[in-house]
């Protein structure tokens, strides 16, 4: 089967991880890296063997991707992939999807109009723990769930610093945008969709524009309500860490990335679980991966992504459409600020 | 290289498995007392090679250790470097340039520093030679005989097809520090392959080897299959897979294989480090008898 021409826009944190983990993908053909800072991009066409462009759109005339990947600040999100599924190219683009959720749902749209697999960066779904945190909620052994408290912290500012764009609210930037996003999107996926917020405190810590910590209660769709707390001003932690809890009436879930800790009430477990504590590790639930690079999840989200390209496999974790519904819980929560 | 290696995760709340036992060491290491102990009772177990990553706090051991030569002449330390989460962190908020700004000794952007006239020409693998530098500093005076990329670097280079600077990584660290280079991996074979035709000739390469295949990208099979058939030096590290595999166990099965050079291993105890030194011990003999 022929590869598949990939491109990638923005080579920042992320955009250079993608490149190394596309790079060394088996179907997989980089025909395209473009970053509008000249200092990234003389890098890695003096070392790689990439083609290298400043303008994206003459990447696109010239490289022809089948399909592109997008980690450019989130404000240039909505532009840039409108105008990739207009040229008919396959998207994955970094998280949060969009700035304002309206201009969310053209895209949503186009994509499935067009027919076209549109993929976003929510990575913890990728991970074993998390994927089985889904199984053990489906499986209703949990009893009926009456409350959640999804947290994530790590040390990202952790003193007053210089601004960039992650410290501008106009641009995306801010602990509810960068890291808040993540545990939403999984609360998303994990429970039901939020559908509302009430009494949320964005606060700012070391920051003067943006939000370094994010304290809100959240309403679901299924009208479950639960916590959301998030802080990436907190140096107790090495690095960003995500967890989260599931109350039922027949069993509480722990879980974070790394350890996933169940108990049941009872012995009506799902398999390979008995009643009382039950703890299971990312060794024993993660496959390994054909080349790593910071996370398992971060090359299985790609490997889907282009798999779905091939047509080998589905687009159904991680749409436009789920990621938008992330990001209109992220308007929820800024709404309901005193 | 030594057989067995002391490694550091333990004292800087690096565990792979539990964010709760994480900080639990973050807790029991807070004083570098409590690290030197440590590092007492795995020289008294014979182990006097300790790698470590270039965490701030490891200036401190360094000085302890230059405080007491006699204590400490057989002792030397394996720097790994760069200790990624302070870069990746800073990424998050600076941004790349804002964190090469913030990394590099002198100002990189301004013209009047190696820093600055590498950059305008463009020469980055000067800027990558003073990040060395920056982070060599500490270990001033100490033993340093093997330098390390940690995996994040080496697999990033590795994945974008970068022969050019993992080359010059070891070809500066032999010039500067009379030190040879080692590489940090989670993809050992793939890495194995991307040295072959290259200066670096049986090359140090640590990797995750353990019996239930955990981090060994591209599976076990074929990291056994690499081990048995290409020309490099080996270092097992994460023997335990994160303590899914018991010690004798696995310790058992890394010793039971061909070219691996040193175990790297890391633990909190006087008891565990015995232990494992012990088990080591005896598992080679097996072997060798």
């Amino acid at each position: 089967m022929a590869k598949v021409r990939t491109g990638i826009i923005g080579i920042g944190k992320m955009g250079i991880s993608h490149l190394a983990i596309l790079g060394a993908h088996p179907d997989v053909e980089v025909v395209g890296v473009c970053d509008n800072s000249k200092m990234m991009i003389d890098a890695i066409e003096k070392y790689s063997s990439f083609p290298c462009f400043t303008d994206h759109k003459k990447m696109l005339d010239t490289a022809k991707p089948d399909a592109v990947l997008v980690a450019v600040p989130t404000r240039f999100h909505a532009s840039m992939v409108n105008e990739l599924l207009d040229r008919n190219i396959h998207v994955f683009a970094e998280k949060p999807f969009v700035l304002k959720p309206e201009e969310g749902q053209p895209l949503v749209d186009k994509a499935k109009q067009k027919g076209l697999v549109n993929q976003v960066g929510y990575h913890n779904k990728f991970l074993g723990t998390f994927r089985e945190v889904k199984k053990i909620v489906e499986s209703g052994l949990l009893g009926d769930i009456y409350h959640f408290h999804g947290q994530a912290y790590g040390p990202v500012v952790t003193k007053p610093k210089s601004d960039t764009w992650r410290s501008s609210p106009e641009e995306g930037g801010g602990c509810l945008m960068d890291y808040a996003s993540h545990v939403i999107d999984l609360i998303n996926y994990l429970l039901s969709p939020v559908s509302g917020a009430r009494g949320s405190e964005l606060k700012s810590i070391f920051s003067k524009q943006v939000d370094d910590a994010v304290y809100s209660t959240l309403v679901l769709s299924n009208g479950v309500s639960g916590n959301l707390s998030v802080n990436w001003s907190d140096e107790t932690y090495r690095k960003m860490t995500t967890s989260i809890t599931i109350n039922g009436t027949t069993g509480k879930l722990i879980s974070d990335a790394n350890e996933l800790k169940v108990f049941f009430h009872s012995n009506n477990t799902p398999a390979g679980y008995s009643k009382g504590w039950n703890i299971k590790y990312l060794t024993d639930l993660t496959p390994t991966v054909d080349y790593y690079l910071r996370g398992e999840e971060y090359s299985a989200q790609l490997d889907y992504f282009i798999k779905a390209v091939q047509g080998k496999g589905p687009n159904a974790l991680n749409t436009f459409e789920s990621a938008l519904q992330t990001d209109k819980a992220i308007s929820f929560i800024r709404q309901a600020q005193k | 290289m030594d057989r067995i290696l002391f490694g550091d995760n333990q004292f800087f709340a690096v565990n792979h498995i539990s964010d709760d036992k994480s900080m639990a060491q973050s807790m029991k290491f807070k004083e570098d007392s409590a690290i030197i102990r440590t590092l007492d009772y795995a020289i008294n177990a014979g182990v006097d090679t300790f790698m470590c990553t270039t965490h701030d706090r490891i200036a401190n051991i360094c000085e302890y250790v230059r405080q007491h030569p006699d204590h400490y002449k057989n002792f030397k330390i394996f720097p790994c470097m760069p200790y990624a989460h302070k870069y990746a962190n800073a990424m998050t908020e600076l941004g790349i340039a804002g964190t090469i700004k913030q990394y590099v000794p002198g100002n990189v952007f301004g013209s009047f520093f190696k820093g600055g006239v590498a950059f305008l020409s463009k020469d980055y693998l000067s800027i990558m030679e003073l990040l060395i530098d920056a982070e060599m500093k500490m270990f001033k005076g100490v033993n340093t005989p093997v330098i390390f990329l940690q995996n994040v670097m080496t697999d990033m280079l590795l994945g974008m097809g970068m022969k050019e600077v993992l080359v010059a990584f070891h070809q500066y660290v032999q010039k500067k520090y009379n030190a040879e280079a080692g590489f940090i991996t989670m993809n050992m074979p793939k890495l194995v392959e991307f040295f072959e035709g290259t200066p670096v000739k049986n090359p140090i390469i640590c990797a995750s080897i353990n019996k239930v295949g955990f981090r060994m990208s591209g599976g076990k099979e074929l990291y056994e299959h690499t081990l048995k058939t290409k020309q490099f030096r080996a270092i097992a590290m994460q023997v335990l897979a994160g303590g899914a595999v018991p010690p004798k166990e696995a310790l058992e099965y890394v010793c039971s294989l061909p070219n691996i050079e040193s175990i790297l291993f890391g633990a909190s105890s006087k008891t565990n480090i015995e232990e494992t030194v012990s088990l080591i011990h005896k598992f080679d003999g097996v072997a060798k008898s």
